[in-house]
């Protein structure tokens, strides 16, 4: 025992790896940490509706329409408390944010997810093969960008109609565009670097220069326009399903509970849209905080 | 200079020839119009007499270019619900748009402007900070909930303005506009807030950005270096030269602020074009809604065709870029 304590051994010093750094350098913002936060904890709120609700907002026979219109922190017929009130159906407001939310993450997330997958393809495609092909896409990009993300999204929905996958393709329509110039513009320079240029020297498969290589070295802006585009897709989703052209009255996003309200805002009802809205408020900050330092810590161009 | 223009009108040629094929296709192929427009009581006789009036029984590609002929002359249907042409119903509405739009930018200049002003020249500031902070929750809140957000305070708590419509007009070249009576502004006043929330930001980030680049300019070091006073040097010196920019993007903007005007006019029950394009939607009235989004395909290639043509003038660069 006595041997070992004996001789110190000097501490190896401290390797960072490039991982530890990165949490490191965002834990630096106390805003950014709260921003990860909140989100987490809106995620979980969100996965574990069905077990921590009050109430299933679904199940018809758990209504009473009785309680309908009731205000924040009323005691129902069905003996708990609707800490925020209740709709006009008598449905608990809190268990229809809680179960709102996993419908407007599944859509924000969903389409993100979706168009970071095609509009990075075709951003790859776009920079690798160049010409013609090059110009074509980007073409479509700017074509995309020169119109309103709303209009665009109102036009494919007007043709479609209602429903979460009509919702999320005109979402992927809608943001494609950006992931694509974003990966187009850092896989332009990248392809010219020195580590590229090795990989085709060994006759490396395209693919798997693509793929290995320049990819991963792509990564980072592609992730702050992700994170970003993310609270940008609920906050297009939840404005669509106001104007009725969103998700349908069966899967109430928070959108639509806002909607709900309005006709009842009048008559002075304000917590039916007010507490959806807060939600919705919160989820969209704390993402836009978390990419907001993302963006920094990932930035080149401001390494120390 | 003639070879870049006559390239740039091609291609907004080109694209309003796209995008007049995928409204047509989208509107046309994907419901059966006869089924809208036919009584279900019609016999089969009716059905196709009816067919061939309307022209649907030629192939498709035919029946585009009747729409397309059509189009040129002006004629884009009528509308199901109102019975009067669906273009004619886009126009009568343009100017309570146009009247929203133009109201949200100025209040977005007059609100964000000074702000910027002060937080640009005093950074370090807590009410600085406190407006740069205010900003950045102008780009997050989702604007049709502070617009409810808005009737609930002002109008059914505080009673102060009226919650939608847009009250007493006056008309002036045969067009209804309202904002020359205390009614009608009482009405504005809310709508064009809510629709500027976004661009008040803008207008600030741009602004602040500006006054401390320009603060750092060598002539601003000599306008003090002369002793001219602190106002003179801020607003003669620094602001004019900051407005360019504001100006542009607030400029550029404003196409964007007509699409959105969409959300804005659903919450205030403003009747423009966007709550027409709205309630046509969920009537299913098609003409109206093919013509409301070709007049939005239209606006926005003149405004980037404006836009474009404008940089080349002022940007040799941009009108060689073809010819390498």
């Amino acid at each position: 025992m006595s041997s070992t304590t004996a001789t110190t051994v000097p501490a190896p010093p401290r390797v960072e790896t490039p991982f530890q750094r990165f949490v490191s350098e965002f834990a630096a913002s106390r805003i950014a940490l709260l921003g990860l936060m909140l989100f987490l904890a809106i995620v979980v709120i969100a996965v574990l509706a069905p077990w921590i609700a009050p109430q299933n907002p679904y199940d018809l026979a758990q209504l009473d329409i009785m309680d309908g219109r009731m205000e924040p922190g009323t005691v129902g017929g069905a003996g708990f408390t609707y800490w925020l009130g209740t709709d006009d159906q008598g449905r608990d407001m809190l268990s229809g944010i809680m179960y709102g939310l996993r419908i407007s993450l599944i859509v924000g997330a969903g389409s993100a997810i979706i168009a970071c997958l095609v509009g990075a393809s075709l951003g790859m495609l776009a920079a690798y093969a160049g010409g013609r092909t090059d110009s074509l896409i980007m073409r479509l990009v700017d074509l995309q960008l020169s119109f309103p993300a709303i209009l665009a999204a109102l036009m494919i929905l007007a043709f479609l109609g209602k429903g979460i996958l009509n919702v999320v393709f005109a979402l992927v329509i809608v943001e494609w565009a950006y992931y694509a110039r974003t990966v187009r513009g850092s896989a332009l320079v990248e392809r010219r670097r020195e580590y590229i240029e090795a990989a085709q020297c060994l006759a490396l498969p395209t693919r798997r220069i693509i793929f290995r290589h320049l990819l991963p070295n792509c990564l980072p802006p592609l992730i702050v326009v992700g994170t970003m585009q993310v609270a940008r897709a609920i906050a297009l989703e939840a404005t669509l399903s106001f104007l009725g052209l969103g998700v349908p009255i069966t899967e109430p996003s928070l959108g639509l509970l806002i909607s709900n309200g309005y006709e009842y805002m009048l008559s002075g009802k304000y917590w039916i849209s007010f507490y959806p809205g807060i939600a919705l408020l919160v989820t969209i900050v704390s993402i836009n905080l978390v990419g907001d330092q993302l963006r920094d810590v990932l930035n080149p161009r401001l390494k120390r | 200079m003639t070879a870049f223009l006559l390239r740039r009108l091609i291609q907004a040629a080109a694209v309003v020839l796209v995008m007049s094929l995928l409204v047509f296709l989208g509107v046309f192929a994907v419901g059966d119009p006869i089924e809208i427009l036919i009584s279900p009581e019609a016999d089969q006789f009716e059905r196709e007499r009816a067919v061939k009036a309307l022209g649907l029984d030629l192939p498709l590609w035919q029946q585009y270019l009747v729409f397309l002929g059509n189009a040129l002359r002006g004629d884009l249907g009528r509308s199901f619900v109102f019975n009067e042409p669906a273009l004619k119903l886009i126009l009568e509405r343009m100017p309570a748009t146009l009247e929203l739009a133009i109201g949200a930018t100025v209040a977005a200049l007059i609100i964000g402007l000074p702000l910027g002003l002060y937080a640009g020249l005093k950074p370090n500031s807590p009410v600085s900070k406190g407006i740069m902070a205010t900003s950045i929750l102008g780009f997050s809140l989702p604007t049709f909930w502070v617009g409810l957000m808005l009737i609930m305070v002002f109008a059914v708590q505080l009673g102060w303005l009226p919650s939608t419509g847009r009250g007493e007009t006056v008309t002036i070249l045969g067009m209804r506009w309202s904002f020359l009576t205390r009614d009608g502004i009482a009405h504005l006043i809310m709508p064009a807030l809510n629709l500027a929330l976004f661009k008040i930001s803008l207008v600030i980030r741009l602004t602040r950005a500006g006054v401390r680049e320009t603060m750092l300019m060598d002539y601003v070091k000599f306008a003090r270096a002369k002793g001219l006073s602190p106002a003179r040097v801020t607003f003669v010196h620094v602001f004019k030269n900051i407005l360019i920019p504001v100006v542009t993007v607030v400029g550029l903007e404003f196409g964007g602020t007509i699409a959105f005007s969409v959300v804005t006019e659903s919450v205030f029950a403003w009747p423009g074009m966007g709550k027409l394009i709205i309630d046509s939607i969920n009537v299913l009235d098609r003409p109206v809604m093919v013509a409301y989004l070709m007049m939005i395909v239209l606006l926005f290639i003149t405004i980037n065709l404006v836009v474009d043509i404008t940089y080349s003038l002022l940007d040799p660069r941009v009108r060689l870029e073809g010819k390498q």
